[in-house]
């Protein structure tokens, strides 16, 4: 107890930042438990329960696989187009459920906000952990199809945990930027729904990348979610369909862009949450 | 042994009121207003009347100063809005000071609501773990009290069931003693004990105290239950509109101090927010006790201090037939006088203009007995009709005479009577 006596902490106007990432360390343990509760609470009371992971990239799989292959019949590099739908929802669905997630995870837990310290930026990593749950569940669905379609994987797949890291930082990056916002300004709970779907139009999730003009593949890039996407479509057909080097390069400027802006801005606006919420 | 554990220094916290738009900001009007701001920086002349109309600074704290020592039970208290939760939310770092330091040795653990983030859908046994992690307890140390909280608790045979099926007593018995088993070195609370059942309540204190005297720690109370704080304390702290207006060991005094200037809300002001008693002849505006240097008379102040009475309005039509004044009366509600501006001769009075009107009158000193004094307002037209009549539809605003009642020595204290003047005498 002795020891603990000589921490000083010092409270001032404009410096609590001296704190924060030690505290952050600190408070790791918020992080876990608050992940775990969204995970235990997400699917309570329902009677599909944890299905629910499952049934929503499968169901939209199959209306894509109708309207995108058998009636627009839209190209999908020689791997049946379920598996290759499949293995872009898988990410896109992880990407989309974690950044509406994180946007919103501060309103949710304004009773804690306002109420209790501890360093806020945990609260929209923790609620992306229930994504990656969801993730890795439908995860093993997509295995299964594959087995079905005598698509056998291979080493390529171990590259995955790269794709999903970089998801993450996409949503974390952008959801915290987004959470922030919202805060202050509620208008933000409208415009999430309206980015994902955005989001699924600019991604090749229905279509491939092949279908976009050469020159405006640079542009494309941008979007930092077309080289996870194809990223993942090139581990699952075990590096048949096309993937390019400089898509993870330009993807990756925008994910360190978005994380350097979204949690700057995050830090900016975190002292006034507690008055604002 | 004693040393100190909280220091605060010239603490201020500062707030704007936005009157534009309540609640939430859009962002939709945030744009248009930037938009409008910016035009209206190119025409200065708009520009400073519209902000000042817009925004409003608001201290909920101002120039606090206190420090605690280790082991001391320090009780805050003060009417609803006198800044007691401001202060613990800028102490447990929940919100951020606008001006002022706090040096704090310890960990300190807030408790500013019981149960923060108990989920309704999570079964007690998940909720001792969520909470006890929200207030900063380790993994560990709650496994390792994890059979005291239930038994505390008492909700042994309920602990696997989701907390949203508990009865509120239950649920709150549950939420307490996760905090009760906290171990910062200092403890910050707010009115936990308001909720709850008598018997309950009575648990909790135990607890506090026990918590303080056997453990040595240093706890910061908030409440509304004086005899709480009475039993608990070894120090209080009064707060009144943002500033400690007393404080000391003798937990007593201050309760007592607060409990005599504390009926109700009574302030030494008075502002027409809502435009009532609109009229051509005199709207009223503002009307309060100030001191010779304008500042608002909130605090007590002496019998041989300046006191003015100050009536502030628009009139849009000059009528010599206009009166304003004010009664005053004492806390027994005995009605003093009447005072009406133009009581004098009728070529000596005020003129009138078209606009703001201001009217001072100065209470005379060592006039006024100790105590406390309401003051209401008259406005009429002689002979026609009341505008604002005493004791009817008046505002009225509050000041407390204390000390400064003769320069002899003999008399300190409250004098018989209504009044306390001190008149000439001659000794023949």
């Amino acid at each position: 107890m002795s020891k603990q006596n000589d921490i000083e902490l010092i409270i001032e106007a404009g410096k609590t930042e001296k704190n924060y990432w030690k505290d952050l360390l600190e408070y790791r343990e918020l992080f876990y438990i608050l992940a775990l509760r969204d995970i235990s609470v997400r699917y309570k009371q329902t009677v599909m329960g944890i299905l629910w992971a499952i049934l929503q990239p499968f169901l939209t799989m199959i209306i894509f696989v109708v309207v995108f292959c058998k009636i627009a019949k839209l190209p999908s590099e020689n791997i049946p187009y379920p598996i290759y739908v499949f293995s872009a929802m898988l990410p896109w669905t992880f990407f989309s459920t974690a950044f509406s997630n994180a946007g919103n995870s501060l309103i949710a837990n304004s009773n804690l906000i306002s109420k209790v310290y501890f360093p806020r930026i945990i609260i929209p990593a923790a609620s992306i952990i229930v994504s990656a749950v969801d993730f890795t569940i439908s995860f093993v669905i997509l295995i299964g199809m594959m087995l079905w379609y005598s698509f056998y994987p291979s080493m390529y797949l171990l590259t995955i945990p790269i794709f999903l890291l970089i998801t993450f930082f996409t949503a974390f990056g952008l959801g915290s930027f987004i959470a922030a916002l919202n805060v202050k300004y509620r208008d933000f709970k409208f415009v999430i729904p309206f980015m994902v779907q955005f989001g699924l139009f600019i991604s090749p999730v229905a279509y491939s990348t092949t279908l976009i003009p050469e020159k405006f593949k640079l542009l494309y890039y941008i979007n930092p979610m077309v080289s996870v996407i194809d990223g993942f479509r090139w581990a699952v057909s075990g590096g048949k369909t096309d993937f390019r080097l400089e898509e993870v390069i330009i993807g990756l400027v925008t994910v360190v862009i978005l994380n350097v802006f979204g949690i700057l801005y995050f830090r900016k606006t975190e002292k006034t949450f507690a008055d604002v919420i | 042994m004693s040393y100190t554990i909280i220091k605060v220094e010239n603490l201020g916290k500062k707030y704007i009121i936005d009157h534009e738009h309540n609640g939430n900001n859009n962002f939709r009007e945030v744009v248009t207003n930037n938009i409008k701001k910016f035009f209206n920086s190119i025409n200065p002349s708009t520009k400073k009347q519209q902000q000042q109309l817009k925004k409003e600074e608001f201290w909920a704290l101002k120039d606090i100063s206190f420090e605690v020592k280790q082991g001391d039970r320090v009780g805050i208290i003060g009417r609803n809005g006198s800044g007691k939760s401001t202060l613990l939310k800028v102490l447990s770092r929940i919100t951020e000071p606008t001006t002022g330091k706090i040096y704090i040795k310890g960990r300190i653990a807030s408790l500013l609501e019981v149960g923060t983030g108990f989920h309704p859908e999570l079964t007690g046994r998940e909720n001792i773990y969520l909470n006890g992690a929200i207030l900063g307890m380790s993994r560990a140390e709650i496994k390792k009290k994890f059979d005291e909280i239930v038994a505390f608790a008492g909700v042994e045979k309920f602990i696997d069931t989701p907390v949203k099926r508990y009865s509120s007593g239950m649920y709150l018995r549950l939420a307490f003693s996760v905090a009760a088993h906290l171990e910062p070195e200092i403890l910050v609370v707010d009115e936990v004990l308001a909720v709850g059942d008598a018997e309950f309540q009575k648990k909790c204190l135990g607890k506090m105290e026990d918590v303080n005297k056997k453990e040595g720690r240093t706890v910061l109370f908030v409440s509304h239950n004086m005899n709480a704080i009475e039993q608990l304390c070894n120090k209080a702290i009064l707060l009144d509109q943002g500033r400690i207006v007393k404080e000391g060991e003798d937990v007593r005094s201050v309760i007592s101090y607060y409990l005599a200037f504390d009926n109700n809300i009574k302030t030494g002001y008075w502002i027409n927010t809502e435009n009532k008693f609109t009229n051509p002849y005199f709207t009223i505006r503002y009307f309060a006790v100030e001191d010779d240097c304008g500042n608002i008379i909130n605090e007590p102040v002496r019998n041989d201090s300046d006191i003015n009475i100050v009536i502030e309005g628009d009139i849009k039509e000059v009528d010599n037939a206009l009166q304003v004044g004010y009664a005053i009366y004492n806390e027994d509600n005995i009605l003093l006088y009447w005072s009406i501006f133009n009581d004098i001769k009728e070529n000596e009075w005020p003129k009138l203009k078209i606009g703001k009107n201001k009217f001072v009158s100065k209470i005379p000193k060592r006039f006024l007995n100790e105590g406390k004094y309401r003051v209401e307002l008259i406005v009429a037209l002689y002979f026609r009709s009341w505008i604002i009549q005493p004791e009817k539809n008046s505002p009225a605003i509050f000041f407390t005479i204390q000390g400064g009642l003769s320069d002899s020595p003999y008399w300190m204290i409250k004098r018989p009577g209504v009044l306390a003047p001190v008149l000439k005498w001659e000794v023949l």
